[in-house]
C-alpha cells in the first residue's frame, strides 16, 4: 500500500469507531440530562452540600451559578499553584510567580489549557492531580452543561426563561459521563505504557555511561480525562509527543477518538432533546465535513513536505515522532485543533506551511468542527441560527428555528457572539506586534513569526491550548494578556449562549408550516456550511494571508 | 431567588426599556452571586476530594497491580529484563524505559535522532526545536547533520534518512526508521569486530511494523537494539 492509502485506511478506522460510539453515547447523554431521579450518591452529595438540584433556574441564575463556580475554581487553582512548595508531593518544585498562576490557573478553568510552563519542573503530583485534573473535568462539564441549557431552551415552550439546574447538569456530566469514561480509558493506557505512580523523578545511570532522570507522576488518569474533555494539557512540556502520554500508535488512536468521542455525540442528544433526531444528523454532517477537509488538507500538506527544511531533510519530519510519521501526526493535529483540546503529538511550530496555517484555520472557525465538548455544539448551533436569518432575509420571511422565532433581540445576541472571539484575537495579536514585550518573545523571523503570534491568541481566545511554541510565552507580558484573552473568550460567549437560551425558553414554539425552512436537509447543512466559512473566511484572511499564507506561497 | 431584571435579557442585549431600579437590582445580584459562589465553593471542594484524590489514586492502585511494568515507566535491567522499580535491588538495576530516548553517542553504538530536549535527551526538559519549515538555522542545521551523518556511516548523503536529521517532537523519541538503522550497521559491524549479517540480522528481527498494518509507522527502538548489541558483543 503506498503511504497515501495508509493514511487514508488510518482515519477510515477512526471514522468507524466515531460512527459506532455516536448513537449509543449521544442517546446515553441525552437520557442523563431528561432523567428526573438521582443517583443515591448524587442525592447524599446535594444534601451534605446544601444545593438544590431541582430549582429550575432562569437563564440569569443559571450564569451566575456557572460564573460563581469559575470564579471559586480559579482562585482555588491559583491558591494551590502559588503555594505548592508547602503541599504534599510537590517534589520540592517552588510556586508560581503571580503571572504565571493567573495564566494557569485562567487557563484550566476556561477548558484552554495552554501552558507557559513545562509539567516536568515547574508542576508536583499534587498540583497536576488536585488542581489541574480536577478542572480538566469540571471545565468539560461546565462546557456541556452550557449546551445542555442551550438545548432545553430550544425544546421548552412558553417556560419563562428556565433552562435547567446547573449543579445537577455539573455533577450529572462528571459522576455519570466523564469519570467512568476516564477510569476505563486511564486503565487503558496504562496497559499501553503511560505511567501511573507517585514516584519523583528518578535519576538513573544509562546503558552508555550516561545518567537521565526516570520521570514519575499519575499521568494516565489525567491523560484520560486531558482528552475526553478536549482540555489538552500536557503532564509533561511535549505533551502527546512524550513517549510516557503517547507511547504507541494504538494509544495515539486512543486519545484522538476520546477527543473527538463527546464533540461528535452531542448533535445525537441534541437531535433526542428537541425531538427531532435529523436536526442533530444535520450539525454531525457539517461538523464531519468541516473535520474531514482539514484532515484531508493537514495529511496532504504534511506528506507532500513543501518548505526548505522538509525538502533538505527529505520528508516532513523536524518535530515528529518516529513512531507517528507524517499521516498520524496530521489526523493528531487536525482533530486537537478541530475540537478545543490543544494537546499536540508533533510540535506545530514545525509543521509545513500549509499544515500549520490549517491548524490556525481550524481554531479560527471558532472550534465548531466538532469544537470543544458542549462549546464545539452551542458555538455550531449560534451559526445555525445565523444561517436561519440568512435564509429568512432571503425569501422575505421572518426567520424562525425549531419553533423559535429569531427576533431582533436573538440576532442581536448572535452577533455579539459571533464577533466576541475575533475581536479578541485580533486585537491581541495587533497588541503583540506593535508593542516591544510582544516582539521579543518571536523565535522564528518573518511572516511565520507573525503566525507565532496569531497562533497563541487565536488558540487562547478560543480555548485550544496548543502553540506554535517557539513563541517565548513564560513572560508577565504574554501571561497576563493571553489569560484575559482566554478569560473572556470563554466567559463572554457562555454569557450570550445563556441569555438566548432563556429567551427561546421563554418564547412559545411555532408548529411548523409549510413555509418552515426545513433545517436538517442538504440543502441547509451546505448553506450552513458557506455561513461558517464565509463569516471565519471575511475575519481572518487579511492577518492569515500575512502570515501562514505568505510562508506557503513563498 | 432572583429579581425582575435579570429575568429579561435587557442586561445584555441593547434594549429601549430603561431600567427602573438599578441600586436594588445590583444589590440583591450581588446576593444573589455570592450564594451562588458559596455552593460554587462547596461543590469544588467535594469534587476536588472525588476526581483530584480518589479517582487518581483508584487508577493508581489498578494501575500498581494490573500493569505494574508499564505504570512504573517500562524500566528495562541491563540484560533486558523488566524491572518494575528504579530502586528495586533485587531486580538488577534499571539502565532506561524501552519508551524514552536516551544518548548514545560514539561508534560503536546505533544512534537515536537529534535531539531538542536540553543537552540531548534530558528527560527533564522534553521539547522539539520548535523551528519553522523555512527557519534558515534549521536549514543549516539539517544540510550539516546530512554530510556529518554520511561521513559516520560511510554512504551517499543522499541517502540518509529524514529523521536522521531531524529533531523529534518531544526530544525524547525512543525509535528510529528502518532505513536508518539499516544505514548503521556496516559501522557497527566493523567497529565491534561483528559479521554484518548477524547485525543486520538483528535489526531486522527488531523492526516494528505499523500496529494492525495501517496504524502509526515502522520503527526500530534504539535502546533494545543496543542491549542486544551488547550483549552480542561479550
Amino acid at each position: 500500500m503506498s503511504a497515501t492509502s495508509i493514511a487514508v485506511a488510518q482515519i477510515l478506522v477512526l471514522v468507524i469507531a466515531l460512527v459506532a460510539v455516536h448513537i449509543p453515547l449521544g442517546g446515553y447523554m441525552a437520557r442523563v440530562f431528561t432523567s428526573t431521579r438521582h443517583l443515591r450518591v448524587e442525592r447524599a452529595g446535594y444534601r451534605v452540600l446544601r444545593v438544590d438540584p431541582d430549582a429550575d433556574q432562569r437563564w440569569s441564575m443559571y450564569l451566575m451559578s456557572v460564573l460563581g463556580f469559575s470564579l471559586v475554581s480559579v482562585l482555588f487553582l491559583y491558591g494551590l499553584e502559588r503555594l505548592q512548595a508547602y503541599l504534599p508531593l510537590s517534589l520540592g518544585i517552588s510556586g508560581m510567580d503571580p503571572a504565571g498562576a493567573w495564566n494557569t490557573a485562567v487557563s484550566f478553568v476556561t477548558n484552554t489549557n495552554w501552558q507557559w510552563y513545562s509539567g516536568e519542573t515547574a508542576a508536583g503530583h499534587l498540583l497536576q492531580m488536585a488542581g489541574f485534573a480536577v478542572q480538566n473535568f469540571l471545565s468539560a462539564a461546565v462546557g456541556i452543561a452550557v449546551v445542555v441549557a442551550l438545548i432545553r431552551g430550544l425544546a421548552r415552550s412558553g417556560a419563562d426563561g428556565r433552562v435547567g439546574n446547573f449543579w445537577s447538569d455539573l455533577v450529572r456530566t462528571v459522576v455519570r459521563i466523564l469519570l467512568p469514561i476516564s477510569v476505563v480509558a486511564a486503565v487503558v493506557l496504562i496497559g499501553m505504557g503511560v505511567i501511573q505512580n507517585l514516584s519523583a523523578h528518578t535519576e538513573i545511570a544509562t546503558l552508555a555511561g550516561g545518567s537521565q532522570h526516570v520521570l514519575g507522576g499519575p499521568v494516565a488518569s489525567q491523560e484520560a480525562i486531558k482528552e475526553l474533555g478536549t482540555n489538552g494539557g500536557g503532564f509533561f512540556n511535549a505533551n502527546s509527543a512524550h513517549p510516557f502520554e503517547n507511547p504507541t500508535p494504538l494509544s495515539n488512536l486512543l486519545e484522538i477518538f476520546l477527543l473527538l468521542a463527546i464533540p461528535f455525540s452531542l448533535p445525537r442528544t441534541f437531535g433526542i432533546m428537541v425531538g427531532d433526531r435529523r436536526q442533530g444528523w444535520a450539525i454531525v454532517g457539517v461538523m464531519g465535513t468541516l473535520w474531514a477537509g482539514a484532515v484531508g488538507l493537514l495529511t496532504w500538506a504534511e506528506l507532500a513536505g513543501r518548505g526548505l527544511v522538509p525538502a533538505a531533510a527529505g520528508a516532513a519530519m523536524e518535530g515528529k515522532e518516529t513512531r507517528f510519521g507524517a499521516a498520524a501526526s496530521a489526523l493528531f493535529a487536525a482533530s486537537t485543533t478541530s475540537t478545543s483540546t490543544g494537546a499536540v503529538n508533533s510540535m506545530h511550530d514545525s509543521l509545513t506551511a500549509a499544515g500549520g496555517g490549517v491548524t490556525i484555520f481550524n481554531m479560527q472557525l471558532g472550534e465548531i468542527s466538532p469544537g470543544g465538548t458542549g462549546s464545539g455544539l452551542y458555538g455550531m448551533l449560534v451559526l445555525v441560527i445565523v444561517a436561519v436569518f440568512i435564509a429568512g432575509l432571503m425569501v422575505g420571511r421572518t426567520p424562525e428555528y425549531l419553533g423559535k422565532k429569531i427576533g431582533r433581540q436573538e440576532i442581536t445576541l448572535v452577533a455579539l457572539y459571533v464577533l466576541a472571539t475575533p475581536a479578541i484575537v485580533l486585537m491581541g495579536t495587533a497588541i503583540s506586534i506593535a508593542t516591544p514585550a510582544g516582539q521579543a518573545g518571536i523565535l522564528n523571523s518573518g511572516a511565520h513569526g507573525l503566525s507565532e503570534v496569531l497562533y497563541a491568541f487565536t488558540s487562547a481566545a478560543n480555548n485550544n491550548g496548543s502553540a506554535f511554541a517557539g513563541l517565548t510565552v513564560a513572560t508577565p507580558f504574554y501571561n497576563v494578556l493571553l489569560g484575559l484573552a482566554m478569560l473572556f473568550g470563554r466567559f463572554v460567549p457562555i454569557a450570550l449562549v445563556l441569555a438566548l437560551a432563556g429567551r427561546f425558553a421563554s418564547q412559545k414554539t411555532v408548529p411548523a408550516s409549510a413555509g418552515t425552512l426545513p433545517t436538517h436537509r442538504p440543502l441547509f447543512a451546505g448553506l450552513l456550511l458557506a455561513v461558517v466559512l464565509v463569516v471565519v473566511g471575511l475575519t481572518y484572511i487579511p492577518v492569515l494571508a500575512l502570515g501562514p499564507i505568505a510562508e506557503a506561497l513563498q | 431567588m432572583t429579581t425582575p431584571d435579570l429575568t429579561t435579557p435587557s442586561s445584555i442585549a441593547p434594549s429601549i426599556t430603561p431600567r427602573s431600579s438599578t441600586g436594588r437590582s445590583l444589590g440583591s445580584t450581588i446576593v444573589v452571586f455570592t450564594r451562588q459562589t458559596g455552593a460554587g465553593l462547596r461543590v469544588l471542594l467535594a469534587l476536588t476530594v472525588l476526581l483530584g484524590i480518589v479517582y487518581p489514586l483508584a487508577v493508581t492502585g489498578i494501575g500498581q497491580v494490573v500493569f505494574p511494568w508499564q505504570a512504573n515507566g517500562s524500566l528495562l535491567a541491563a540484560d533486558g529484563s523488566h524491572v518494575n522499580s528504579v530502586a528495586n535491588g533485587g531486580q538488577g538495576v534499571a539502565i532506561g524505559s524501552a519508551l524514552v530516548g536516551q544518548s548514545f553517542a560514539g561508534p560503536t553504538w546505533f544512534h537515536p535522532r537529534p535531539s531538542g530536549a536540553g543537552k540531548g535527551y534530558d528527560t527533564l526538559a522534553s521539547a522539539g526545536s520548535n523551528l519553522g519549515p523555512n527557519n534558515p538555522d534549521l536549514l543549516t542545521t539539517v544540510q550539516n547533520r546530512r554530510v556529518q551523518v554520511a561521513a559516520e556511516d560511510g554512504v551517499d548523503p543522499r541517502s540518509v534518512p529524514a529523521d536522521a536529521v531531524t529533531a523529534s517532537g518531544s526530544g525524547l523519541d525512543p525509535e528510529i526508521s528502518p532505513a536508518y538503522a539499516r544505514e548503521q550497521v556496516a559501522r557497527i559491524a566493523a567497529v565491534r569486530g561483528l559479521s554484518a549479517d548477524k547485525v543486520s540480522a538483528l535489526v531486522e528481527s527488531s523492526i516494528q511494523g505499523r500496529t494492525l498494518g495501517i496504524l502509526g509507522e515502522p520503527r526500530v527502538k534504539v535502546l533494545a537494539l543496543n542491549l542486544a548489541l551488547a550483549k552480542m558483543t561479550v
